[in-house]
């Protein structure tokens, strides 16, 4: 499909986004990176990169920023738009893209000899370039002068450079309209005469332009920016506009605007005297703060929304998540129909139709669309009675069925929730199997309900292995349905090379949020598009496969005899190490939830929602603020609410034990005689090349050595889960998703900030190392303190297995009330527990990829056969198990 | 005739005929079974470190090898020659401390190419033989990172990468080739580098316009380039060379390429080229394909209308070249197409703008 208007990612672009700004200031690259990702994922089908900002080193930012745009697949598929007003700046990005991009700009404001220097190096680096309406004399601003130059520009281009006329853009200057200033009224139609006469006069030659630059003099004023550049691009790209740096997921349909506003805006677009008379700026600055949407007119617009018809109400219900007037409203469209049914299949569906469009444009987000799905439900409910009575018995007819599990040893389900909401809201109908579910009940539901697709959901490592096993259960048993694979530690990567080999009968797909599933979803049960999506995701693994396999060659691994010499050394006799006050456990039952509460680290909490960006300049963020301030006020009257009545109960334990390391393990002593063997802690430790005097860590170099000086090693289990499932039910049962997916999200919340407020108090007080930490939340979340408390199943030690020992030693069983699941999952979810270590050079590390030789030596460590071993370090085997030994083939 | 006029020769040869590369260098020269001292001679007699396996040395240490090899292809039926400089760049050679022979070894091995063309169009003047620079690709990446933790790092730059370039096509020039063939590109962007060496020679030494030929290699059945370019973006992205030809070379058997020349076929507004290995390699890294198998994947090929020049990569022999010059003698060139203008942009993937 080829398109007609080209869409030209304008986020990328310090001048135009000043979250990006700060990013690169920041040397954010990952964030700034997933800008650029979500552009490409929103549609833009060219990027245009910028960096000129004073505080930054424009040139370094460039190609910084253009290498590791190189390295992201998903990004580097599309071209990119170089764009800088130095040709310094733009010769340096040129030599970092390999495809054809557009050099975004050159002009003859210098001059004829500088223009065609600067148009030769871009035929040589092979780019298109966009040519701004400039010449000696200045920027043209009228018809004639934009026409003028561009001929000029285009005959020098084509005859004397030899440049292919079909790569020449046209910047004919887009100017500020409505500035009071009568000279400036032309502008709009300026340029758009000017498009329509260089289409026509110079063959192939193409024209973009900054749109946003029309309605500067209405910045402040959002909707009305937008309506000036959705009426001002319908008439450019009528007269031949190829492409706009626009954000143009943000814009009204041009025949959506209101009637009254458009005519305003269409006066001072085109230049024409208002019916009523008057100055047209003068009309559309009168008109302007009626359409601002600011909170004084909300309320107004909130009233004025009661006055339409009842299934425009329904679906402005919908779309803003309104529950307060549901049960009237659909009562009275039950009224007006012949059957309760037909309320569902007709105004509810229309709405909600409306939501899946708006959420698939990036115009809403998960937030919203989930209390969306709550006003359904309820609307629902209320009808059910009706329909029962009714006898009608028959389910309405559903786009699809979909199976979800959570897969056994594994508890966490907030993420698949949020996808079974989702889909819901798309007509989907969703069987929640619930956590922790065996293969064979999964596939024996599937069978019971005959349905069309099988989700597949984990958090924990294990559960990885766990769907592998679900997978080839599915191939044995002859399914032949689509799997879908989600959730926190999956990927693309163990998808493709683990997965989707194990279920050949049908087609592995890997969804990475929820915002993908109903594309997936819909693409899978499409006749027409099955075939084609399988096939391209079949065509992307294989290239994943590929690639992963060249990965495994590349990463050469330290012998485990030389990563341990190169040990992290610390000098034991500096310092002695500090005593806990006391040792053995101690539990706390029934923790302060108002006192947890101020530990609470948000960010995280906005992830779980896919709303991306750091706590609190989230909330100000110009692209999802307004869904991130509506979810934290929410977040805040339940937070209020969970403290209030003591919906959650956190308890936890922690205990401290004399301890000295032993190679790679820690000895856990029952007394200070150091005698008895209490519990052996098994670390592993980082094999990857080390340059330099950087070590291969393993968190035993944090503990003392036997024979060096007296060490202590703690340990701590909580949660803040108590309730919370049983809170969650209640929620769902009354229809309430949002509510019951909120409560689980801070419930997981409180967990960390329990474990962060334990640790606090372990360091200042019952460990007391450093007694004179402040408390300041930004340093606890920055991890400025001394002293780390790693989990087992996390990178510095990746073994989950290691839990039970920690439990053991903490009889946390009986001390919280927590469980571990066969795969080491802690229950209730919202838990956490780790090891303390109080060393001050102790820090977090990735224990990486580990070889043969260290998982053989964990393995006679733990007692296990290597075979058990390698199924429990799977995910960070430097190898195939299954495969040949590297190196041994030729 | 003088270089333009064999120029003029070398386009119009591939308007009447599917015109023949040569094959492999590197299994011949191995058979040849040369020893240190063969690829030391006396000018590196006293140089540090092995010389073994660098093939391109052989221009300066053993021309006679080189030119034989030449010799044996033009008898086979080869309308182009390679000349033996495939790693012959100032980065190439560093690893063998050999950075300052560069120069030396692309000059003398154009002059053994252009020697041996001579030889054999005076002998076969129906026939005329052209003598084109190989230009290879690095063992380091401009694209790619250079280090895993680090997606951003590169181990070169792009300046340094066309200074390399830029010296090895000044020596390929003044030693006198007919055209230039950047082969084996692995990265888009290296290979825009040495494009960008030689029009830059064009205007800043007045160097004559030496046809380009192009090619890319896919890497394996993902169907893209190893930086990652799918075959269309790959194209988009070179078209500003104006190529006398574009086409696919190496890592591929005839099979597996054969969907790639079909696509660039339909895209290039210029001569397709491929010249795939004979097959894959077996578990002991030998090529299997038997020159008759070859020629039989290429017969069909040409056939088919989708190919304008054909030869062979690792693994083919002057055997394999006689056959495939055999096989689609008598059979018509590519025509080329006639594409719309357009707009036609690249990231890893195409976009035209229509």
């Amino acid at each position: 499909m080829r398109p007609v208007f080209v869409n030209i990612g304008e986020r990328t672009n310090v001048t135009g986004s000043a979250r990006f700004r700060k990013l690169v200031a920041e040397g954010d690259y990952p964030a700034a990176l997933s800008v650029a990702r979500q552009q490409v994922e929103a549609g833009a089908q060219v990027i245009d990169v910028n960096m000129d900002e004073g505080l930054l080193d424009s040139k370094a930012a460039m190609v910084t920023f253009l290498n590791l745009i190189a390295a992201e697949p998903d990004i580097a598929r599309v071209p990119v738009m170089i764009d800088s007003s130095k040709w310094e700046i733009i010769e340096a990005g040129l030599k970092c893209v390999q495809g054809k991009a557009i050099v975004n700009s050159i002009s003859m404001k210098a001059g004829e000899a500088e223009f065609i220097a600067q148009a030769k190096l871009c035929l040589r680096y092979g780019a298109a370039v966009v040519v701004m309406a400039f010449d000696e004399e200045g920027q043209a601003d009228t018809a004639a002068r934009k026409i003028a130059i561009c001929e000029r520009a285009y005959r020098i281009l084509v005859d004397q450079v030899g440049f292919p006329p079909e790569d020449i853009i046209f910047d004919p200057n887009i100017f500020a309209v409505a500035t009071g200033i009568e000279e400036h009224d032309n502008y709009a139609v300026d340029f758009i005469e000017a498009t329509r006469v260089i289409k026509q006069t110079l063959p192939f030659a193409r024209i973009s332009g900054g749109v946003s630059n029309v309605s500067f003099s209405f910045r402040g004023n959002e909707p009305v920016r937008r309506a000036i550049h959705s009426v001002f691009l319908y008439h450019a790209i009528n007269a031949g506009m190829d492409m706009g740096i626009v954000n143009a997921g943000d814009l009204p349909v041009y025949d959506d605007i209101e009637p009254e506003l458009r005519e305003a805006v269409e006066d001072v677009i085109l230049n024409r005297t208002p019916k009523a008379g008057g100055s047209q700026t003068e009309r559309l600055v009168d008109l302007a703060p009626k359409y601002k949407g600011d909170g004084s007119k909300v309320q107004v617009v909130d009233q004025a929304w009661r006055g339409l018809p009842v299934a425009e109400r329904l679906a402005h219900a919908l779309v803003n998540g309104i529950t307060e007037f549901i049960d009237a409203d659909t009562e009275e469209a039950r009224l007006t129909v012949a059957r309760p049914l037909h309320v569902i299949e007709g105004p509810l569906m229309d709405g909600m139709n409306i939501v899946g469009d708006l959420f698939g444009a990036g115009k809403m987000f998960l937030p919203q669309v989930v209390k969306s799905a709550r006003v359904m439900k309820q609307a629902v409910a209320w009808l059910m009675p009706f329909m029962e009575a009714e006898k009608e018995g028959q389910p309405r007819e559903q786009a699809g069925r979909i199976l979800m599990a959570t897969v056994k040893g594994d508890v966490h389900d907030i993420g698949k929730n949020i996808v079974g909401v989702v889909l819901q809201c798309n007509n989907y109908e969703v069987i929640d199997l619930g956590v922790m579910v065996p293969a064979d009940r999964i596939l024996d539901e599937a069978k019971a309900h005959n349905v069309d697709i099988i989700g597949l959901s984990g958090l924990i490592t294990p559960s990885l292995d766990e769907m592998v096993f679900v997978a080839a259960e599915m191939e044995r048993r002859g399914f032949d349905i689509p799997l879908l694979i989600g959730g926190a530690t999956t990927s693309k990567t163990h998808t493709a090379v683990k997965i989707a080999p194990a279920y050949r009968a049908a087609s592995t797909t890997y969804v990475l949020d929820a915002s993908r599933a109903v594309g997936v979803v819909s693409q899978l049960l499409s006749k027409t598009d099955r075939a084609a999506f399988e096939a391209q995701t079949r065509e992307d693994y294989v290239r994943v496969r590929e690639q992963f396999a060249r990965g495994q060659d590349q990463k050469t691994r330290t012998p485990i005899a030389r990563a341990r010499a190169n040990r992290f050394a610390i000098d034991w006799t500096a310092a002695a190490p500090p005593k806990p006050t006391f040792t053995g456990t101690r539990s706390f039952a029934s923790y302060d939830l108002k006192e947890l509460a101020k530990y609470i680290d948000w960010t995280p909490f906005f992830a779980s929602w896919e709303l991306v960006g750091r706590f609190p300049a989230i909330l100000d963020d110009d692209v999802v603020g307004e869904a991130a301030r509506d979810l934290w006020k929410d977040a805040q009257a339940m937070l209020a609410k969970i403290v209030e009545e003591n919906w959650f109960e956190a308890r936890g334990v922690v205990g401290f034990w004399p301890a000295q390391s032993d190679g790679d393990d820690v000895v856990v002593y029952a007394d200070e005689s150091r005698t008895t063997e209490l519990a052996r802690l098994h670390t592993l430790r980082q094999q990857m090349a080390k340059t330099g005097d950087k070590a291969n860590a393993a968190l035993s170099d944090f503990i003392a050595p036997i024979g060096g000086p007296a060490d202590w090693i703690g340990g701590f289990a909580v949660t803040a889960g108590h309730g919370e499932s049983e809170i969650a039910r209640r929620f769902k049962d009354a229809g309430d998703d949002y509510s019951a997916i909120l409560a689980a999200a801070l419930a997981d919340r409180l967990a960390e900030a329990f474990a962060e407020a334990m640790h606090h108090r372990v360091r200042t007080d019952l460990w007391g190392f450093a007694p004179d930490e402040a408390f300041e939340l930004d340093h606890l979340i920055g991890e400025k303190y001394r002293g780390i408390r790693p989990a087992p199943g996390y990178p510095a030690q990746p073994d989950h297995t290691e839990k039970a020992t920690l439990f053991k030693l903490l009889d946390a069983e009986v001390q919280t009330g927590m469980k571990l699941t066969e795969s080491f999952a802690m229950s209730p979810a919202a838990a956490v527990s780790g090891l303390y270590f109080s060393h001050p050079q102790a820090h977090y590390f990735g224990v990486g990829r580990i070889d043969r030789d260290q998982v053989a030596d964990y393995a006679a460590r733990k007692g296990w056969e290597v075979a058990t071993a390698e199924r429990w370090l799977a995910p960070i085997l430097a190898y195939d198990p299954s495969g040949e030994p590297r190196g041994a083939a030729a | 005739m003088n270089r333009l006029d064999r120029i003029a020769a070398l386009k119009q040869a591939a308007r009447e005929r599917i015109l023949i590369l040569d094959g492999s260098w590197g299994v011949m020269i191995q058979r040849r079974g040369l020893s240190e001292e063969d690829f030391r001679g006396d000018r590196f007699a006293d140089h540090d470190g092995q010389l073994k396996g660098n093939n391109d040395v052989l221009c300066l240490t053993r021309p006679d090898v080189i030119a034989d090899l030449h010799d044996a292809y033009f008898a086979a039926g080869a309308d182009i020659s390679e000349t033996n400089t495939f790693s012959a760049t100032t980065i190439a050679q560093r690893d063998y401390s050999l950075e300052g022979a560069a120069y030396d070894i692309n000059l003398e091995g154009a002059k053994l190419a252009r020697a041996a063309a001579d030889r054999w169009t005076a002998r076969t003047p129906d026939k005329p033989r052209f003598a084109a620079g190989s230009i290879g690709p690095l063992n380091v990446m401009l694209s790619m990172s250079s280090d895993v933790n680090d997606p951003g790092a590169r181990t070169v730059t792009f300046d340094q990468v066309y200074e390399a370039y830029r010296e090895q096509v000044r020596g390929l020039y003044e030693g006198g080739v007919d055209l230039f063939l950047i082969e084996t590109i692995t990265d888009t962007l290296n290979c825009k580098a040495a494009i960008k060496a030689i029009m830059d020679l064009r205007d800043e030494e007045g160097h004559e316009e030496l046809p380009i030929w192009i090619s890319g290699t896919i890497t394996d059945r993902s169907g893209r380039t190893l930086s990652g370019q799918t075959v269309e973006a790959f194209w988009n992205s070179v078209r500003h060379a104006r190529p006398f030809a574009i086409g696919l070379n190496c890592a591929l058997g005839a099979d597996l390429m054969r969907p790639h020349i079909a696509e660039l076929s339909r895209i290039a507004d210029t001569l397709v080229a491929a010249y795939p290995n004979a097959g894959l390699p077996n578990a002991m890294g030998q090529y299997d394909e038997e020159p008759h198998e070859t020629a039989c994947s290429l017969h069909e090929w040409a056939e088919s209308g989708i190919v304008n020049i054909l030869g062979g990569c690792c693994g083919t022999t002057p055997d394999h070249i006689a056959h495939v010059a055999q096989s689609v003698a008598g059979l018509a060139p590519r025509a080329l197409p006639e594409r719309p203008t357009a707009m036609r942009l690249a990231g890893l993937e195409a976009f035209e703008l229509a």
